[in-house]
């Protein structure tokens, strides 16, 4: 029996109590619609069935309302030929039936439902599985509500190229709405509000028509450019008996997963003697490699032209070896061709911007004059005009639509086609000389972290350095970003493998963090890796939830408190409008610091039973708290290191 | 005339550090370290002046008085500029001799968790 403390009223509080208000309202009032009974100096004796019917049994409903197959059964069938291995719901009365054919007819097996405290954290653990296993995740929400909470992920999960699967509860049909919950949990069009950042939806309006855009949902999600699908399933489809006539003719499609589209063999064919030609071409990697064949496709690309590549100024996806001798190198003011591989904002990689004034920004280009720019990527087959998440226009020589690495096979070949034995002779120099600068890097980055040691709060490099030598031995995942971190894991660790690194929000939506992590972690699991997720305070606030989601779940995470006690980002923003302001250079802290009092975050994740140590502020008591928490989630359980940090 | 603006920069340039440099004869590192944190340097600068993504290492910094005081006042990049509205030359010159008075980082190999970062 769950206990409930304190007063508030939640919104699952709210549902039950106006539920029950609603009911006594449409009541008819019994009492006043007789007419008034004269008064009576005693009471009569009771019949002989009054008697019975004050004492015997209830006379038996002659219209009991069961249904034998409900539509529900049906939808299941569907999402289990998917494949779903979870799906993630904070519970909610418009998908009520499917949330029980899910764990009644379907076994709550393929998919398992997984409890979540926000609809947000749903979304987000679907992001974060969905970039360690490559396949949706599937998660339900209310159509209103739920959606509402859900919003900001989908919008993460869309610009961040990866595939979610929404299912939405919603009662179309005004004649089955129980009451004024269910009329304000209704809606028309349910997806509307998200439809600017989905990249397909339906409603569909029988089991037939469910089943077919059911199908057509997943094989669009994960065709790219990939992106968020959505799915009404109306609560009358899912609740009512499937009509006997439909019975023997229901079926469910198969599913055949597009290949994904390759680039312009001609294009292709260019973009090769340019870069061939090229004396000092750079590659710049965003979401390029998917999985280890593109890891693989990149390096190959990378090592027969001698080329760097790097994957500055953000880093989103584990697209290349991070101690390859070509690996972070590359400078972009000599370069004489820079290949983009699906890099989300081209321009901001290829220009620097200085701010002017409060409004304007001065921009110059990072390349040289006369430079050739080539992209590669599929953001062109999947954009929209609302949210700007499409950066800036950029001026490309070359610029080809197209899965990156789907068509980086193609790139190498004709690379190799017409590289003749004096070009492999100078891609060979170059390729010494930036070996040479990748080392010197490498060592300059080791005596960079030694600067602040000591110090405490402590520096992200120690706590980067530490915790790498604890977890190097094992077959770990670290499964968030390293922008604020200020990229010290991809400077100190070996990243190889396609699941070292998953890279962050997408747009830049906070609160994606904790819940992307143990999503991630939870597609880790059948493969018994060390998940790992530093994580930033303000982001985990949002919806901390999610750690009892880790607990519930027995769910294996790793998280570092990166717990600079500050949404720090915005810190700076607000010190750099002061100094511009000439003004109150010290008050920046008003608004955007998170203490006074300091959150004890050990003691947060206790109380939703996580295992939990800190806060550590003497740095060298780091090492030994890591290792202890990584005994606890090596035994299949989550645990969370409090750990003070300096803000990058 | 972009001649004579240079020169006229050059000239208030070097008067404004002097004027930072001979603010006080001895400025107070303790002080320094304060404003460090209560003006928000070490918001990109770390509280240890070790530098990262948003901001140089300042720690043990290499750069002269004048030439801190010039590019605290006159930066480029991202760094917006601290003027002496804000931050006055005698507080600036106690932030320097903060920065200076920190120690030089030991080497990467003196440290056993850097040193053993490449091992497998």
């Amino acid at each position: 029996m769950r206990k409930r403390t304190g007063g508030g009223v939640g919104r699952r509080t709210f549902l039950q109590s106006a539920a029950a208000t609603a009911a006594l309202v449409v009541k008819p009032p019994i009492v006043d619609a007789q007419p008034a009974a004269p008064p009576r100096s005693s009471a009569p004796a009771p019949s002989a069935a009054q008697v019975a019917s004050e004492t015997g049994p209830p006379p038996a409903r002659t219209g009991a309302y069961t249904v034998d197959r409900p539509g529900a059964d049906f939808m299941v069938d569907v999402l289990k030929s998917l494949g779903f291995e979870y799906v993630a719901a904070n519970p909610g009365s418009s998908f009520r039936g499917l949330h029980e054919s899910i764990i009644n007819y379907g076994g709550n097996a393929k998919p398992e439902l997984l409890t979540c405290c926000h609809e947000e954290s749903s979304v987000a653990m679907a992001h974060g599985y969905a970039k360690i296993d490559g396949r949706p995740m599937l998660v339900m929400a209310h159509g209103t509500v739920g959606l509402q909470h859900a919003s900001m992920a989908i919008y993460n999960a869309w610009a961040d190229r990866v595939p979610v699967y929404i299912l939405l509860g919603n009662i179309l049909d005004v004649a089955y709405r129980r009451s004024v919950v269910e009329w304000t949990h209704s809606v028309q069009d349910a997806v509307a509000m998200v439809r600017d950042y989905t990249k397909w939806d339906d409603t569909p309006v029988s089991l037939t028509h469910f089943a077919a855009s059911a199908v057509r949902a997943y094989k669009t999600a994960m065709t790219p450019a990939m992106g968020p699908v959505v799915i009404v399933a109306d609560a009358v489809l899912q609740e009512e008996p499937i009509p006997e006539a439909e019975r023997h003719g229901l079926r469910v499609p198969k599913l055949t997963l597009a290949a994904p589209p390759a680039a312009d063999p001609s294009a292709i064919a260019e973009a090769a003697r340019l870069l061939v030609a090229a004396d000092n071409p750079v590659i710049v990697a965003g979401r390029c490699a998917r999985t280890p064949e593109g890891i693989r496709h990149l390096v190959e690309l990378a090592e027969t032209l001698q080329a760097p590549v790097n994957d500055r100024p953000f880093r989103f996806r584990m697209n290349f070896p991070t101690r390859h001798p070509l690996y972070g190198g590359g400078n972009l003011a000599e370069a004489d061709v820079v290949l983009g591989l699906e890099v989300p904002d081209f321009w901001n990689a290829t220009h620097a911007q200085t701010p002017v004034n409060r409004t304007g920004m001065e921009a110059r280009a990072t390349t040289k004059a006369g430079a050739k720019l080539i992209t590669i990527s599929s953001s062109d087959l999947l954009t929209k005009s609302n949210y700007q998440d499409f950066g800036a226009y950029a001026e490309v020589d070359l610029a080809i639509s197209g899965d990156a690495e789907a068509s980086l096979p193609a790139l190498v070949e004709a690379c190799k086609r017409i590289i003749t034995g004096d070009r492999a002779r100078v891609f060979h120099e170059r390729g010494a000389r930036i070996a040479e600068a990748t080392r010197r890097s490498a060592d300059d980055a080791l005596n960079q972290a030694a600067w602040g040691w000591d110090a405490s709060p402590i520096t992200t490099a120690r706590l980067s350095a530490e915790l790498w030598n604890e977890i190097k031995r094992e077959d770990w995942s670290l499964v968030s970003d390293v922008t604020f971190l200020s990229f010290w894991p991809t400077r100190l660790w070996d990243f190889d493998k396609h699941y070292h690194y998953i890279g962050g929000q997408g747009a830049y939506g906070i609160g994606y963090g904790a819940p992307a992590a143990v999503g991630a972690a939870l597609a880790n699991r059948k493969h018994g890796r060390l998940t790992v997720n530093i994580q930033c305070d303000g982001d985990l606030n949002y919806a901390p939830g999610v750690l009892w989601t880790a607990a519930h779940h027995r769910i294996p995470l790793l998280t570092i408190m990166h717990n600079n006690r500050a949404y720090h980002q915005e810190r700076m923003y607000v010190q750099d409008m002061a100094a511009r302001a000439e003004r109150g250079i010290d008050r920046a802290n008003i608004g955007t610091a998170i203490s006074d009092p300091n959150i004890d975050y050990a003691m947060l994740a206790k109380a939703y039973g996580v295992y939990s140590a800190g806060p550590i502020e003497n740095p060298k008591d780091l090492a030994p708290a890591i290792r202890k928490a990584i005994e606890v989630v090596k035994r299949g359980e989550p645990a969370l290191v409090d750990v003070v940090t300096q803000p990058r | 005339m972009t001649r004579w603006l240079l020169l006229a920069l050059v000239i208030a340039s070097v008067v404004m550090s002097h004027a930072v440099a001979g603010a006080q004869a001895t400025p107070n590192a303790a002080n320094g370290r304060r404003l460090f944190e209560k003006d928000g340097c070490f918001q990109c600068h770390g509280y240890a002046g070790q530098g990262g993504r948003d901001g140089a290492r300042l720690a043990a910094t290499a750069m002269n008085a004048q030439a801190f005081a010039r590019y605290v006042r006159r930066p480029f990049g991202a760094m917006p500029a601290f003027t002496a509205k804000v931050l006055a030359d005698e507080d600036l010159a106690d932030i320097y001799a903060y920065l200076k008075s920190l120690p030089a980082a030991a080497a990467a190999k003196d440290i056993p968790a850097l040193r053993s970062i490449r091992e497998k």
